[in-house]
């Protein structure tokens, strides 16, 4: 039995007229600690997709299934990371840290909430920062408060809704290696969606692209059998890289391709020519 | 709030360096004294006081004239050439008896703001030799179990200034108490938003003096019985509930529009309820309840003067209209004295309410 189960996933925003369907046909399984990665264009329904794996939205038909069991509403055993860092921004790291730590971990005592809310700052080197508020930190350092609290719940699945979008390229690459890292630490599973697919293949066991939606559905998988420690700088030169990596895009351009040409809209023109001014 | 003090929590700070980073966040930055800036800030604001003073008396002066003209006109053709001599002679000697009345000049204003003080000062000490006159016998009175003797001389102007301070805190209080805990409310439900909508927005432009008569409708039965001070009661009430709508629909609003991504991590961290609101919405919505606050009060201070006006409660208000009454000779210009005093306190307050709204909320920005 998979992990985490998505059967004939189907999500609908707005009624009657006005109803567009933004998720078509979803399904998809994880086993228990993989890294499976999701890429797809902007505005393919990416969020929508990770809304309806974290509870915070119920898909209008189908079933999201978490350890056979379907997903009714949020859980702490399923971590987030938001694409938009979603601090609180009158609360300082540390305190935005304990918050989840405090939900996760009702009975502990003070002590060792401390100890808990220390331990994860440090881990992502923020110790230095940790009364400060999310203003007065950088992009980098606000994703890793993110990144802080969500593993700070100590969550059996970590969902990163593009999490390192906003940031720069050197930022990124930090990052991914200290998620990889916590990652394999206690192999948690992690499900990581993006629009990057380098990122995808560095990161994760399986990437599976996104189609565009409306009527967005996942396409086929491509697995990347690719050595864990991956080395970044060597990646590039990896054979299996370029294949993998060659594969995911021309089958992307494939899909914006058969998108353009795909309008079925006919243009009528009017039936008009130029005058003649000649007697 | 806990959140709300930014001391360094480092335990191995010292005292030393922990109260010179407090003094740096409370003194206001000094900037470097250029010509430039000292121009900016000094010179051209003191130049405006005082092209404001100078406008003001050249005006005040004309007005005068006319005032006095007028006046010798009618003596003339009233009493003849003789009695207009007279009453000419008469305003010329600055005698009380004939002065025309109309706009004081800044002068004028200034004798009167000392003439209150001093009086102030006469007032007090009078209260302070009757006190110690009374104090025996007022020990002796209590023993006895009576009520004591107290003073019942007229209120000096410093002492309405306190009044009307009591009056809009504690309509201020009320508003507060009222319209925050009712906003949240309503900002929650949209089922209740909507069908309290109409209700605000109907008894949102009321005018203060309507207020006033329906509190004193109610007041007046509720208190038959009892000897309280109504006129207090009533003028409190009416400031409150004149003042609370601003306060009530920022409140809603703040509550109702809460960032989805904060929403969002409620839920995700599975808080109940009453934390979502204390932890939340709340703090979230924080820097426009106190926005609603800010003008919750500017709005009582204003709204105070016309309902202490109406409802014979001692305040500001009340000694502006006996003021008027009265029309004595330097009855303008104490009128004007109370004007300016009610103006830069009007200011203070809104300075205080944008301090504190600046302590507390997370959204540093807060302005003018």
């Amino acid at each position: 039995m998979a992990y985490l189960e998505l059967k004939n996933i189907n999500k609908t925003y707005g009624t009657g007229a006005e109803a567009t369907e933004v998720l078509t046909d979803i399904n998809l399984s994880i086993e228990e600690g993989e890294f499976v990665a999701i890429v797809g264009f902007t505005g393919s329904g990416k969020t929508t997709l990770v809304n309806l794996i974290n509870g915070l939205l119920k898909p209008t038909s189908g079933e999201v299934l978490f350890k056979g069991e379907p997903v009714k509403g949020t859980s702490h055993e399923r971590g987030v990371i938001f694409q938009n860092y979603s601090l609180l921004p009158w609360l300082t790291v540390g305190q935005n840290v304990s918050m989840a730590v405090k939900e996760a971990f009702p009975k502990a005592s003070k002590t060792e909430l401390k100890e808990r809310v220390t331990e994860y700052v440090k881990m992502v080197n923020l110790l230095p920062a940790i009364n400060k508020r999310p203003k007065e930190l950088s992009g980098g350092m606000r994703q890793r408060v993110s990144v802080a609290r969500a593993l700070a719940m100590n969550p059996e699945m970590i969902i990163m809704d593009e999490p390192l979008g906003a940031l720069d390229a050197l930022t990124r690459g930090n990052l991914q290696d200290e998620i990889l890292k916590i990652w394999s630490k206690d192999k948690r599973t992690a499900l990581l969606i993006t629009n990057d697919v380098d990122e995808g293949i560095y990161m994760a066991d399986r990437i599976i692209p996104l189609k565009p939606g409306p009527n967005a559905t996942l396409g086929p998988e491509f697995k990347i059998n690719i050595d864990r420690p991956r080395d970044k700088t060597a990646l590039n030169d990896n054979p299996e890289y370029k294949k993998t990596r060659n594969a995911i895009i021309e089958y992307l351009m494939g899909i914006g391709e058969a998108r353009k040409s795909a309008s079925k809209k006919e243009y009528v023109l009017p039936d008009v020519a130029p005058k003649s001014f000649v007697a | 709030m806990k959140q709300s003090v930014t001391v360094v929590k480092d335990d191995n700070v010292k005292f030393g360096a922990t109260a010179k980073a407090v003094a740096a966040k409370l003194l206001p930055k000094m900037p470097k004294w250029n010509v430039q800036t000292f121009l900016r800030k000094v010179l051209i604001p003191l130049a405006s006081i005082l092209l404001f003073i100078g406008l003001w008396h050249v005006g005040a002066k004309s007005l005068f004239n006319i005032e006095a003209d007028y006046k010798i006109e009618k003596a003339l053709t009233d009493q003849g050439q003789a009695a207009a001599d007279e009453m000419a002679a008469c305003i010329a000697s600055g005698d009380v008896s004939c002065q025309p009345n109309t706009l004081p000049s800044p002068a004028q204003v200034w004798t009167s703001f000392n003439t209150l003080i001093a009086d102030h000062k006469t007032i007090s000490a009078d209260k302070a030799e009757f006190k110690a006159k009374t104090a025996a016998l007022n020990e002796k009175r209590e023993a006895e179990g009576k009520a004591p003797i107290t003073y019942t001389g007229r209120p000096s102007f410093v002492d309405q200034i306190f009044t009307s301070l009591k009056t809009v805190f504690a309509g201020f209080l009320l508003a507060l108490v009222i319209a925050v805990p009712v906003g949240i409310i309503i900002g929650l439900s949209s089922t209740l938003r909507n069908s309290f909508n109409w209700l605000i927005q109907i008894f949102k432009p009321v005018s203060p003096v309507v207020w006033l008569l329906l509190v004193f409708m109610i007041v007046k039965t509720m208190t038959k019985d009892s000897d309280s001070d109504s006129a207090f009661i009533i003028s409190f009430i009416s400031v409150g509930l004149c003042a609370m709508w601003a306060t009530l629909v920022n409140t809603a609003m703040g509550v109702s529009t809460v960032d989805k991504d904060y929403i969002n991590v409620a839920k995700v961290l599975k808080l109940g309820a009453i934390q979502k609101v204390f932890k939340v919405i709340l703090p979230s919505s924080l820097p426009l309840i106190f926005t609603g606050l800010r003008i919750t009060l500017s709005v009582a201070w204003m709204v105070l003067i016309a309902i202490e006006l109406l409802a014979q409660s001692p305040g500001l208000g009340s000694f502006v209209w006996e003021e008027f009454q009265n029309g004595a000779n330097d009855s303008n210009s104490k009128i004007i004295v109370a004007m300016f005093v009610i103006g830069i306190i009007g200011f203070l307050l809104d300075r205080i309410m944008l301090t504190i709204q600046n302590m507390v909320s997370f959204n540093k920005n807060a302005t003018a």
